[in-house]
């Protein structure tokens, strides 16, 4: 009779594994919706200067890029000069004026008014060429600019 | 015979894979929302009419090749720029039409009439560091923000930006419409008018 007696075993019986994909495909899809990845790789130095009197710059998809900076390292044969960057490549300020007008045909129309130009310049460059772009911006009326910038205090500039 | 049953798909890799993926979209997430000043630039006015502003409203600041703030034509610290700043918007010297009855400064004849005249001009040159002009705007963003700050405390007891705050965050309850007018209120009194020349 003892054929059908009940196995008296003490140990525990070892904690199932298998609901761990689904809380790492859970985790996974989470993050794969809140990526955003880098729609340009930098070709130039980009450290942006401190600021505290701050304002968000939310609703990505209505913001327009544009990058001045010294060309980096693996980029010298540019010179060391401050350029612009715009997209993908280095582009001379009468090329801004062309840059905005494909962005804006990119948006839908009612959008347009709402598109704001953020200046991701660095902290390194002068006012010279960011002058120039900002002339640009105003002939082609592009009025709305941020000066994008980290947060912290401003006496971090100095350094 | 007995049924053979098919054989069941080995899933304990499965978890390896996830997490690779996992890790991936770790590494290239970025959350955060970018920050900065904001600032709009004038349009680009054909018409040659010149606006006759007098000299005691405007209040130049010139940030040299060399890194160096002139305040009407002095040379100046950067940390006491906020103070002039306020010094000058705040100063209320009118009389009349142009009297400023919330303003607290001294209401020197010399200086700006209300805040609604007063303009801030700021020049630079094209030497001038990036990074300097930046903190330049923000000592100058910071004078117009503390002053309005003074005087939403004043009227409606909590500060301005904690009204902006409110305004752009959607689980505040409250009247929203009528913060909005609150809000711009206080940047008519102490509208922002600051000038980039070229």
């Amino acid at each position: 009779m003892s054929k059908f007696k009940k196995k008296q075993g003490n140990e525990l019986p070892a904690i199932s594994t298998a609901s761990l994909p689904d809380i790492v495909f859970m985790l996974l899809f989470f993050f794969m919706v809140a990526t955003v990845m880098r729609d340009s790789s930098l070709m130039i130095e980009n450290r942006l200067p401190v600021a505290d009197q701050v304002e968000k710059l939310d609703k990505k998809d209505l913001v327009m890029y544009i990058y001045i900076g010294k060309p980096s390292s693996s980029y010298t044969q540019f010179g060391t000069e401050a350029r612009i960057q715009l997209n993908d490549k280095f582009a001379e300020v009468d090329e801004v004026q062309a840059f905005i007008a494909s962005e804006r045909a990119s948006k839908r129309e009612e959008l347009v008014p709402f598109l704001t130009t953020a200046l991701k310049v660095d902290r390194e460059a002068n006012m010279g060429i960011v002058g120039d772009v900002k002339q640009e911006l105003r002939k082609t009326n592009a009025l709305k600019i941020n000066y994008t910038t980290r947060q912290g205090d401003i006496s971090q500039n100095r350094q | 015979m007995a049924k053979r049953a098919a054989p069941e798909v080995n899933a304990g890799s499965m978890a390896d894979i996830a997490f690779l993926l996992l890790i991936f979209f770790l590494v290239t997430t970025t959350i955060e929302t970018d920050t900065g000043l904001s600032r709009k630039l004038p349009p680009i006015d054909d018409s040659e009419q010149d606006v006759i502003i007098k000299q005691k409203n405007i209040f130049t600041v010139l940030i040299n090749g060399k890194d160096q703030l002139l305040v009407e034509d002095d040379l100046m610290d950067l940390d006491n720029l906020r103070e002039e700043a306020i010094k000058f918007l705040d100063n209320g010297g009118g009389a009349g039409d142009d009297a400023c009855s919330y303003c607290k400064g001294k209401r020197s004849p010399e200086s700006s009439d209300n805040p609604d005249k007063a303009i801030i001009s700021l020049k630079n040159e094209r030497e001038t560091s990036y990074a300097m002009y930046i903190s330049v705007q923000n000592e100058l963003v910071a004078a117009y923000n503390e002053l309005r700050n003074r005087r939403a405390m004043e009227l409606y007891g909590e500060s301005f930006t904690e009204m902006q705050a409110n305004h752009k965050d959607v689980n505040w309850v409250g009247n929203k419409t009528k913060l909005k007018e609150k809000i711009d209120g206080i940047k008519k009194d102490y509208p922002q008018k600051l000038s980039e020349v070229q």
